[in-house]
């Protein structure tokens, strides 16, 4: 309950308990079966569909009084949207908050896993707009649930021979699809196909939600994510020809910023809090090596 | 041809209701053999085609295939995935409306490869040179691979959909009025190229068409469908040029002669 005065009571964390608790089964399905859609009587959130609907329901479901919450959008944590649902968190649920990956214990996440290694007691809650990873060729969902529950995944190979076919290698570079422990394909999520490798094995919990589309799914800790591929085109992520411009990590996913108008641009991290730590551990990349020059 | 049939209809009906689609049609088909089903506009062709190829699920009778192993499974008392895995392997279904048997939103390769990263074909080159070669076979230009289906025209639609239906090497194919809407120097090549193919590659197949013309080129054996009826059945010469029923001598004698 809201000790706010001035503030409508709402419940803790916003949703109602029965609402928690029919979200929370959802979630315990999904667990139980790695990479299946569950649907869900998703709720109406005060944001708008597409804002991350079903990622809030899904941490406001799980979250407790003693859990610190971590949001992220794009990999950094002053963004609109991850500032306006942490905001949102510390009003209806009054929990501590962090940008610090280690110091969370959920992390909501908008098309990014941090780059710091997540840990068995962290869970990593994804905001997704389309969960079904054939939509874009089967457009019935009565079809997809159906090739889904007869493991018929070959049209999802057909997505992947049209890329090298036009493009002579594959060409999606995110929502890049996965098997899950062996079973169900899975969308997941917009996150650039350079996170998937981090979500095999991963000792946190991952949790999907998306809330327009009424669907929860899960990949449990130390499960098995295998990025589909073709035996002589096999699965890699992006790679980056320079470190990043101001802490100089290496093998991290780089954003490209534009500085002016002649053709100016940097390569930084994408996650902010990994390189705020790197920087203040000491690393410099070249932008900031040269300060007199960037000032001029 | 060997000594049991490939297919084994036994008194099927279909029901809409009170009225009838199909009524007590049996049948056998043999390996290597064409069959056509002709009739007119609502004499339940299409019913019988789709209860055959478990599109549609009778209400009464049996339909019983060979499987590969030589025995025979009642189709609608396999599960589903089975007789979905039998669709996209041991059977092809040529539809009138190429849209309907097409991917129309992707190449004309990825089209054909479908069914083979169907049954697991995880090689892109492998795919791509199977799909290359059949799309040889259907006469489609080898610089079409990358093009999209909706670049076709009516008759390359319908070729590729027919090399998309063979490339898993299938044992029984079914058409539904397979040159409707094409005109008839098209039609004459596509019904050159599938009484190759047919030939060629020894398949039964099981023709729906109310073209006589096609019956007579392609099949071996025909049924004369009427009000849900089968009400004659031989082999399709016999039937076409020594009609027995009042019915199948009218709709010999309605061939336009030119």
């Amino acid at each position: 309950m809201s000790s706010h005065a001035d503030l409508a009571t709402y419940n803790f964390a916003y949703l109602d308990e029965q609402t928690k608790r029919m979200i929370r089964r959802a979630i315990l399905k999904a667990i139980a079966i790695p990479g299946y859609q569950v649907p869900f009587a998703s709720r109406e959130m005060p944001m708008p569909y597409g804002w991350g609907t079903g990622g809030v329901q899904v941490t406001a479901s799980i979250i407790g009084a003693d859990d610190v919450l971590k949001v992220i959008d794009q990999g950094a944590d002053d963004t609109t949207n991850a500032v306006s649902i942490r905001a949102f968190f510390q009003k209806v649920a009054d929990i501590a908050v962090t940008t610090k990956t280690d110091e969370a214990t959920i992390i909501q996440t908008r098309h990014r896993i941090p780059e710091t290694r997540l840990k068995s007691n962290q869970v990593l809650v994804y905001q997704v707009p389309i969960p079904e990873p054939l939509r874009f060729l089967e457009p019935r969902e009565t079809e997809t649930r159906k090739m889904h529950a007869l493991e018929e995944y070959g049209l999802m190979h057909v997505k992947l021979y049209e890329d090298i076919a036009r493009n002579g290698h594959i060409a999606t570079t995110y929502s890049y699809p996965v098997k899950v422990q062996g079973r169900y394909v899975m969308s997941p999520s917009p996150t650039p196909k350079f996170d998937n490798p981090k979500m095999h094995m991963s000792d946190a919990l991952q949790l999907f939600g998306a809330g327009r589309e009424k669907r929860i799914y899960a990949v449990p800790p130390h499960t098995e994510v295998v990025s589909l591929d073709f035996e002589d085109h096999p699965f890699e992520v992006q790679k980056f020809d320079r470190p990043c411009a101001l802490c100089g990590a290496e093998h991290v996913y780089l954003d490209e910023v534009i500085l002016d108008d002649k053709g100016g641009r940097m390569f930084v991290c994408s996650d902010t809090d990994h390189c705020e730590d790197r920087r203040a551990d000491g690393h410099v990349g070249e932008l900031l090596a040269k300060p007199q020059e960037a000032a001029e | 041809m060997t000594d049991s049939p490939l297919l084994k209809v036994n008194d099927l009906s279909k029901f809409y209701g009170t009225r009838h689609g199909c009524r007590n049609v049996a049948f056998e088909l043999w390996p290597g053999e064409v069959l056509a089903i002709v009739g007119e506009s609502g004499s339940g062709k299409t019913t019988l085609l789709n209860c055959l190829s478990t599109r549609l699920t009778p209400t009464t009778g049996s339909v019983e295939y060979q499987m590969r192993d030589g025995s025979f499974r009642d189709l609608y008392h396999m599960s589903e995935a089975e007789r979905r895995f039998l669709m996209r392997t041991d059977w092809g279904f040529v539809h009138q409306n190429p849209a309907d048997g097409l991917r129309m939103t992707v190449s004309a390769g990825a089209n054909v490869g479908e069914r083979l990263m169907a049954v697991g074909n995880r090689h892109y080159g492998n795919i791509r040179a199977t799909a290359t070669d059949w799309l040889t076979r259907v006469e489609i230009g080898v610089d079409r691979i990358d093009d999209q289906p909706r670049a076709f025209s009516g008759g390359m639609r319908q070729r590729l959909q027919i090399a998309r239906n063979l490339v898993t090497g299938p044992r029984l194919v079914f058409m539904d009025e397979p040159t409707g809407g094409l005109d008839v120097s098209v039609q004459a090549r596509l019904l050159d190229l599938v009484r190759g193919l047919v030939s060629d590659l020894g398949l039964s197949a099981i023709i729906v068409t109310h073209d006589l013309a096609v019956a007579r080129l392609l099949s071996h054996r025909m049924l004369v469908m009427k009000d849900g009826h089968v009400i004659e059945q031989g082999l399709t010469d016999r039937v076409l040029d020594d009609p027995h029923e009042p019915y199948t001598q009218l709709l010999v004698s309605s061939i336009l002669q030119v």
